[in-house]
């Protein structure tokens, strides 16, 4: 569909988002990014079953961790389309890019050795 | 891209414009442009523009002669168009649309990008009217006397949908003379919208629609079930059209000799359903009676397997074998990645600086090589990649183009091909991601395409060689139960050339079709029974074993062994798939003085009441619909008893025209061309009486006969009736499989029937691989659908059992035994119960034959003692870590 997104907006694939771990979410707020978002089916209809639902919990978790060590949760997020969906798909982009922007960089990047 | 001609998007029909040379839709196959001859006007530009000289003007249709042994006709149908009936305003009033329009409407891909929004003034709708039967049921104003089967459901969905999509209340009414939510599971999703989600249920079919000229809304005007005349007002109307054969498939019936019936569906024998007139040629979907997705996938198969049976002999004989040369191992080398950047003609070219990015992919850690070119995926560089391959001793390879979802494959080939292991493979998808989204801005995509191509490669660096388990196929079949389903699954398969063993727990063949005797179409049930039994018992290939029951079960699609009970001795059988077939049976009723009173009884036990002493005796038959179904016992619709009422009104009234029938119904769901029995019994005099959920029937014992009272709602009162029979139409239960089904570890639904792989796409897969399901077992269902879901079992069981061997997935998860504390959250959390204790080993085992590669076993698993293969924690982070190592 061609449709315009940020591009700032880079995709990492995997098989389905019951596979995210906490520990990649934290990993790369920690690397420096300004924010990570997973991108799930619809709420219902996992291919897998639940997977989408196992990633919004794990979302949740790091939302409340980030919280505890005083950066902002919002910087992870969790959306949900099915694979139909090209135009939500952008819209979700923008909307994450537009509120990140309204977070401000990652506080984190300072501390990040290259 | 290119194309200066604007034409209109017939695919969103009419709603919005395409160019000239146009993809129809997202999800074609195949995903190439086309050029709309009618609106090109000739211009050359595309054919200039496009690099791969991949435009043909002169391109003429070629007549091709095809060789064949079996022909399949699925031509589809095509919605009914209302323009003719004026009282509707269709193609006047531009806020009435048809369900087909609607469904463009909602759609993400459709003309208004799934706002809800309304033609006329693209405002959002503050309240939506749809109404039912426009060209169904309806034989005198378009025709159509049969009923589309499909509209009320997708009346339901799209009501659902609006309300979802709305962002202010919205109020849904569906005007329908009966809701037909009779396939498995619906009646759930219409309680659901209609106790849950408000969506309004009028009983009235709509007298006219007209317009309020100043705002576009539509005034809807009906008779109310009280016959009082009632006027509504909605934003929006949809005409809920039905299922017609186009004129085209008319035709096409025409020159191949094959009879139509009087609607223009294939004309097929109920008792072989998918057959036409004409030997050799099978049919399915709408071209063979109305009917949905399942019902027309179920068919599919079904007519697969027939056309497979006539020429199984040839099966296999034109494919060429592939030869592979054996795999170099790469295990303990250093990294050798080499890149391929894209052009894509100008996809990526025209916008991305392929040269700088190429370059700069050189300077990525392990990179030996790079290249770019015009179009990586063409054949001639492939056999370029090959010669890298080999010259540059590459053990990665890393594309810089488009999406894995294509691509992935064909370039997985090309490095087995050089003996590399596919999985040292990675894409960077510089093209869908990149190059298509910014073409705004070439500076940005070059430097994205520059981001995405180093996390590639990261990731490429730490790919592991995987092994694909090959299973070798069990040739034979097992199926369970004898029934009519169980029967022509064993054949299907036997005449594909399978040998097949059938397991019946009863002494006898043939399952609850034993107590049945015609078809409503009049078929002679146990005259094909016997024909059926026969046909079995006479065929070489077909193993029956009866009093026979299920006590051990082991393995995975392709290399099963099932333990068989008979005659007291133990029997393992191996076998390559399953197919499912345990049947139904009639609900025994507690309810309406069953088993109290002796005139009151089954539809079943009528059939057989009419058969042995016919009806001359009898002057007055009630019969009360939904017994057992659609309660809160069972919340489903047996989907059979409202044909089985009709039929054995029918044959009440044929053995005895005089007796009258009363039948009580909710709704009557005579689908699809059953609806012409229904016609005939009200015009024969047969009475229907609708009772509300709330208020059912009262029956007492009278010394006369049975007395049945019912609130008439049309007269607004109450009506006794004295029967000399009170009939019950009981739903269909479930065969008792508790032990089966724990025995295989087969899932059911809480009414007992087992549950399919996908409810829309899957109807005779199971969830496991290799296990498939047909008949009663799958949910309540006529002969002629059992017959055809147990000959799709067997067309979808010879996919696996036609391959010498199957290569599984590499892609699976995998126990590090040293790290794993067994707490078995894994157990707890896979969706398809494949991780297990050992309990003599004491270990997590997940058998990778079984395992279907979600991850969610890796992602719960506290101490990361599971991996998923392909992307393990080093590979995702490896990504990670590339992208923001910049930042």
């Amino acid at each position: 569909m061609r449709l315009e997104y940020p591009a700032n907006v880079k995709i990492i694939r995997v098989p389905c988002t019951g596979k995210v771990d906490v520990m990649h979410l934290l990993r790369a707020v920690q690397k420096g990014a300004d924010g990570v978002y997973c991108v799930g089916c619809l709420e219902g209809t996992c291919h897998y079953n639940e997977g989408n639902f196992r990633c919004r919990e794990r979302v949740e978790h790091v939302r409340s961790l980030l919280e505890e060590v005083g950066l902002e949760a919002d910087r992870v997020r969790m959306y949900n389309l099915s694979s139909g969906e090209g135009p939500t798909f952008a819209e979700y982009a923008k909307e994450m890019t537009e509120h990140i922007k309204g977070l401000g960089p990652n506080p984190l990047k300072k501390w990040v050795q290259n | 891209m290119h194309c200066p001609v604007t034409a209109v998007n017939q695919y969103n029909l009419n709603l919005d414009d395409r160019r000239a040379a146009y993809i129809e839709y997202p999800q074609a196959v195949p995903l190439a442009f086309a050029i709309d001859t009618d609106t090109c006007i000739g211009c050359g530009l595309c054919e200039n523009m496009c690099i791969a000289k991949a435009v043909d003007y002169a391109d003429k249709e070629r007549e091709t002669k095809v060789q064949v042994g079996s022909v399949i006709l699925s031509s589809g149908s095509q919605g009914f168009d209302p323009s003719g009936l004026d009282f509707l305003g269709y193609g006047k009033y531009p806020n009435v649309v048809t369900s087909e329009e609607y469904e463009r409407i909602l759609s993400a891909s459709g003309p208004y990008f799934g706002h809800l929004m309304r033609p006329l003034d693209r405002e959002e709708p503050k309240s939506v009217a749809w109404l039912q039967c426009v060209g169904s049921r309806d034989a005198n104003r378009s025709g159509n006397g049969y009923c589309s089967s499909v509209c009320c459901m997708y009346a339901i969905k799209e009501a659902m949908i609006s309300k979802e999509h709305a962002h202010s209340e919205l109020d849904c009414a569906i005007f329908n003379m009966d809701m037909r939510t009779f396939g498995k599971d619906y009646e759930k999703y219409y309680n659901r919208a209609r106790y849950k989600d408000g969506v309004r249920f009028v009983k009235a079919r709509v007298h006219t629609i007209t317009e309020v000229p100043e705002t576009g809304d539509l005034t809807v005007k009906y008779t109310d079930e009280t016959g009082a005349m009632q006027e509504e007002i909605f934003s929006m109307v949809v005409l809920s059209v039905g299922l017609k054969i186009p004129e085209t498939s008319v035709e096409l019936a025409k020159r191949l000799g094959i009879e139509l019936n009087q609607y223009n569906f294939v004309e097929t024998d109920p008792l072989r359903p998918v057959e036409s007139s004409r030997p050799g040629v099978y049919t399915c979907g709408v071209f063979q009676g109305p009917k949905d997705i399942p019902g027309s996938i179920t068919e599919a198969s079904a007519a697969a397997c027939l056309a497979g049976a006539d020429i199984a002999e040839a099966r296999g004989k034109d494919i060429e074998k592939v030869e592979v040369p054996e795999e170099v191992d790469v295990a303990g080398q250093e990294p050798r990645i080499g890149v391929f950047v894209c052009n894509c003609g100008i996809n990526i070219g025209g916008i991305v600086d392929v040269p700088d990015v190429q370059e700069y992919s050189g300077t990525l850690p392990y990179v030996v090589f790079t290249d770019s070119n015009l179009f990586t995926c063409s054949q001639d560089t492939q056999d370029k990649i090959k010669e890298m391959i080999i010259e540059h001793q590459l053990n990665r390879l890393v594309v810089a183009s488009c999406s894995p979802k294509t691509h992935e494959p064909m370039f997985m080939e090309t490095l087995e091909a050089c003996g590399i292991n596919k999985y040292l493979f990675e894409m960077a998808n510089i093209r869908n991601q990149n190059s298509w989204i910014h073409s705004n801005n070439p500076d940005i995509a070059t430097a994205k395409a520059k981001e995405l191509v180093r996390m590639a490669v990261a990731r490429a660096a730490t790919l592991r060689p995987l092994n694909e388990k090959v299973v070798y196929i069990n040739k034979r079949a097992l199926v369970i139960g004898g029934g009519i389903a169980g029967m022509n699954a064993s054949l299907g398969l036997a005449r594909q050339g399978f040998n097949v063993v059938m397991v019946e727990k009863e002494a006898e063949l043939g399952g609850f079709s034993r107590k049945l005797h015609h078809t409503i179409e009049g078929k002679d049930i146990q005259a094909y029974l016997k024909a059926l039994i026969s046909d079995v018992t006479a065929e070489d290939k077909i193993r029956v074993l009866t009093e026979a029951q299920i006590v051990g079960f082991e393995g995975f699609k392709g290399s099963f062994a099932t333990q068989v009970l008979v005659n007291g001795e133990r029997e393992k059988i191996e076998h390559g798939i399953i197919i499912v077939a345990t049947g139904g049976d009639e609900y025994k009723p507690k309810e309406f003085l069953y088993g109290e009173d002796a005139r009151v009884m089954t539809q079943v036990e009528l059939t057989d009441r009419l058969e042995e002493k016919g009806a001359g005796d009898l002057s007055t038959v009630v019969m009360v619909q939904c017994v057992g179904s659609r309660n809160e016992e069972n919340e489903n619709c047996s989907r059979i008893c409202c044909q089985s009422a009709i039929k054995n009104a029918l044959h009440i009234k044929k053995l005895n025209p005089d007796a009258q029938v009363f039948v009580l119904y909710r709704d009557i769901r005579s689908y699809g061309m059953l609806e012409d029995y229904y016609t005939e019994a009200r015009r024969q005099g047969v009475i229907f009486i609708r009772f509300d959920k709330d208020a059912p029937p009262e029956v007492e014992s009278g010394s006369d006969g049975v007395v049945v009272t019912v609130k008439d709602h049309i007269l607004q009162q109450n009506v006794e009736i004295t029967a000399d029979i009170l009939t019950l139409s009981a739903g269909m239960t479930a065969a008792d499989t508790d032990d089966l089904s724990g025995v295989m570890k087969l899932n059911r639904n809480p009414e007992g029937f087992f549950i399919e792989a996908h409810v829309k796409l899957r109807p005779v897969d199971m969830p496991s691989d290799g296990i498939f399901l047909c008949g009663a077992a799958h949910g309540p269902k006529l002969i002629s659908e059992s017959i055809a879901q147990a000959q799709a079992a067997a067309a979808r069981a010879v996919t696996f059992l036609a391959k010498e061997a199957i290569r599984l997935s590499a892609i699976t998860a995998k126990v590090d035994v040293d790290h794993c504390v067994k707490c078995l959250t894994c157990v707890r959390s896979c969706p398809f119960d494949v991780p297990t204790f050992n309990e003599e080993e004491k270990v997590i085992e997940i058998n990778e034959a079984i395992c279907h590669g979600c991850g969610v076993c890796a992602g719960v698993c506290p101490r990361q003692a599971i991996q998923l293969s392909f992307y393990e924690d080093d590979q995702l982070i490896a990504k990670i870590d590339a992208l923001l190592e910049a930042a």
